[in-house]
């Protein structure tokens, strides 16, 4: 190569970078401002003091990130584990990981009847999944109240057919927010794994069949593997609302049972500690990156390359 | 001769319908079929003519609305497939695309749960069998279609099934590949001594392959037959014409001697021909001659027919000639280039044909 096409061609090259940087920058400028912007003012204000009407004092403090975990005695001044904190964060992943669950296991054979319908069927099946997007979701936790509160349908039901005496308490328990959230969440893990089973080739699930796999073998052994990128993608759509999660505990919890969403957004209001929150939710940031990091790598070990 | 052998298959007035009322369609009626132990049969017709169907019958991908499907006599047709000794390889291979090479050939073995060394000297020589021991540990997208075709072999003959069934396994490859595989697939079964059943549209593959081939169009069988019969001795219309080049000439029956019938043609001609043994040859019937049954020549009044050369078409190793007939009708010889260079006839000239000793097949339609 001569020294002139050496030139041109390095120049085509800076070229081409510059306009790869120019036809992404409105995604740029979106994420930066939709996204790191937000993420880093809440960085700061978790390392600010909180204000005593709420709001933040501009000075630097470690209160807010000290709070998260440890708690001083307002008497003797001694450092302990902050208990309710990590209760909280306990139950609210318990919870999240429970919802993931419960979704899958509703979700799948449900993307899986759709796929497996005629082509033109399909949609009408998708679109009855999306139609409890069409309501605000606090109506439709009202609505769950309404059905299992001790006066509700469920318990007049279960009572006019005998087959219990007392009305069951299932509202503001764990079982309330959990129904709650499957129902919320469900068409998160719906949709995702109806995208990766319509790509499913059912040739291969006749081959399995062929080849001596009863139903569930080809299901665990076959299905499962291929369609992993769905069951994921369905699982991290899931967990990382349900994990914040804020108006579902709060109508059917009833505010006793809090979950991390409601706790941050208690600091933010009647707690008027606003650098805690901040604290808070970078942790909940946190823990979200480290369980999903987690997640993906282990799942993507057993193969699942559909690709 | 073959010696008369045990019967694999047996399909006894199988049928298969969808639907039902007015949107009825029927896919299969009424099929009958041997098919004996250790024969390659292959199930050949044009797209639509329910061979693909038979076969997903056979290995229970579907079950027959009408008749029963027997296995070394025994009644298969309502088992699902992972109940039946019978395993396919698939038009697409359906290879498993999370597994290796030898996870998919060892799979069916370890779904039967055998022991985990069983497995692994069975993978090995089934490995060996389609030469595919270097690529034992690659994941089946990163084969080539043909080495995916020997896997798919491998995987499906790695349970030992009674019969194993073949869905146009050739059909993605190149002309070439599909050669060299029509060689391996013959190996491999003789080697293995398993059933095959085999289905295609490919009429030449059919003949190169064949022990025996059942001939469909409809959803029903319309011949079975050794190749050779099938080509030479077609019973009807449509398989004389689906397989091959064909001459159609019209005749009166003169006299029935045996196996021969006696015919005259169009010009008075006299002509000994063979008849299929379910048909009673009377009256006005069709006859056919294969273009390689027929010789050229120079006019002679001797010659059985006598016309005008329309158009030669030379193929390398044949020349093909198309001749008018004094009726118009045509008339195509294929003559072998058996000397080097042009075959010394050209368009326009006259010439005569003579027909080869039984050569002449009548139809049943």
């Amino acid at each position: 190569m001569t020294e002139r096409a050496r030139q041109a061609a390095s120049a085509a090259q800076k070229k081409e970078i510059t306009n790869r940087w120019l036809l992404s920058a409105p995604a740029l400028v979106l994420i930066a401002v939709a996204s790191v912007g937000p993420l880093l003012i809440v960085l700061l204000y978790s390392v600010l003091a909180p204000g005593s009407y709420g709001d933040v004092k501009w000075e630097l403090s470690g209160q807010g990130w000290f709070n998260v975990f440890l708690s001083r005695d307002i008497f003797d001044d001694t450092i302990s584990l902050a208990d309710a904190h990590v209760m909280i964060l306990w139950r609210s992943a318990k919870l999240a990981v429970i919802t993931t669950v419960l979704c899958l296991i509703v979700g799948f054979p449900t993307a899986y009847f759709i796929a497996s319908r005629a082509p033109h069927n399909r949609s009408i099946w998708l679109f009855l999944i999306t139609i409890p997007f069409w309501t605000n979701m606090l109506i439709r936790g009202f609505a769950i109240q309404e059905m299992i509160r001790n006066e509700g349908l469920a318990n007049t039901i279960l009572m006019k057919l005998g087959i219990i005496s007392t009305p069951i308490q299932m509202l503001y328990t764990d079982f309330a927010i959990l129904l709650g959230m499957v129902y919320v969440h469900l068409p998160l893990m719906v949709l995702p794994l109806y995208a990766s089973l319509e790509k499913l080739d059912f040739r291969l699930v006749e081959a399995g069949y062929d080849l001596y796999a009863t139903r569930l073998k080809v299901l665990w052994r076959i299905i499962i593997p291929l369609v992993k990128p769905g069951i994921i993608a369905g699982s991290i759509l899931v967990f990382i609302p349900a994990l914040s999660s804020y108006v579902i505990p709060r109508i059917l919890g009833g505010g006793k049972n809090l979950m991390v969403g409601n706790l941050i957004e208690l600091q933010f209001g009647q707690g008027r500690n606003w650098p805690l929150g901040a604290a808070l939710s970078i942790t909940l940031v946190i823990i979200v990156l480290f369980a999903m990091l987690y997640y993906v790598k282990n799942a993507g070990k057993t193969g699942g390359g559909h690709a | 001769m073959r010696k008369q052998q045990e019967l694999a298959i047996e399909v006894r007035g199988v049928g298969r319908v969808y639907g039902d009322g007015a949107g009825q369609v029927t896919a299969l009626s009424n099929i009958f079929l041997n098919i004996r132990q250790n024969e390659f049969f292959t199930l050949l017709g044009p797209s639509g003519c329910g061979k693909t169907t038979l076969l997903r019958l056979i290995a229970g991908f579907d079950f027959p609305t009408d008749g029963e499907i027997l296995l070394y006599g025994e009644d298969i047709a309502p088992l699902p497939p992972f109940k039946r000794p019978v395993n396919t390889v698939f038009q697409n291979y359906a290879l498993f695309p999370h597994m290796t090479v030898a996870q998919n050939i060892g799979f069916g073995l370890e779904m039967l749960g055998k022991p985990k060394h069983e497995i692994a000297a069975r993978v090995e020589e089934m490995l060996a069998l389609v030469h595919m021991e270097a690529m034992r540990n690659r994941k089946v997208m990163q084969i080539s279609g043909g080495q995916q075709q020997r896997v798919a072999l491998a995987r499906a003959l790695a349970p030992k099934p009674k019969v194993l069934l073949l869905d146009e396994p050739l059909s993605a490859l190149d002309y070439k590949l599909r050669k060299e595989m029509q060689v391996e697939l013959k190996r491999v079964q003789a080697e293995t001594g398993i059933t095959f059943i085999f289905v295609t549209h490919d009429q030449e593959e059919a003949l190169a392959m064949s022990d025996r081939i059942a001939v469909m169009s409809h959803g029903e069988v319309r011949q079975v037959g050794a190749p050779w019969e099938i080509y030479d001795r077609p019973a009807e219309r449509f398989v004389a014409d689906f397989i091959g080049e064909t001459n159609f000439l019209a005749a009166d029956v003169i006299s029935i001697d045996g196996p021969r019938t006696r015919v005259r043609l169009f010009n008075g001609t006299l002509l000994d021909a063979t008849y299929p043994v379910d048909l009673m040859p009377e009256g006005k019937v069709t006859i056919v001659i294969r273009p390689e049954h027929a010789q050229l020549d120079t006019p002679s009044s001797t010659a059985m027919l006598n016309g005008q050369i329309e158009d030669l078409t030379y193929l390398g190793t044949d020349t093909h000639i198309r001749v008018r007939l004094p009726d118009t009708s045509l008339f195509t010889i294929r003559q072998q280039n058996n000397r080097v260079g042009p075959i010394g006839f050209s368009a326009g000239d006259p010439v005569s044909l003579n027909i080869s000793e039984g050569a002449a097949q009548i139809l049943k339609d």
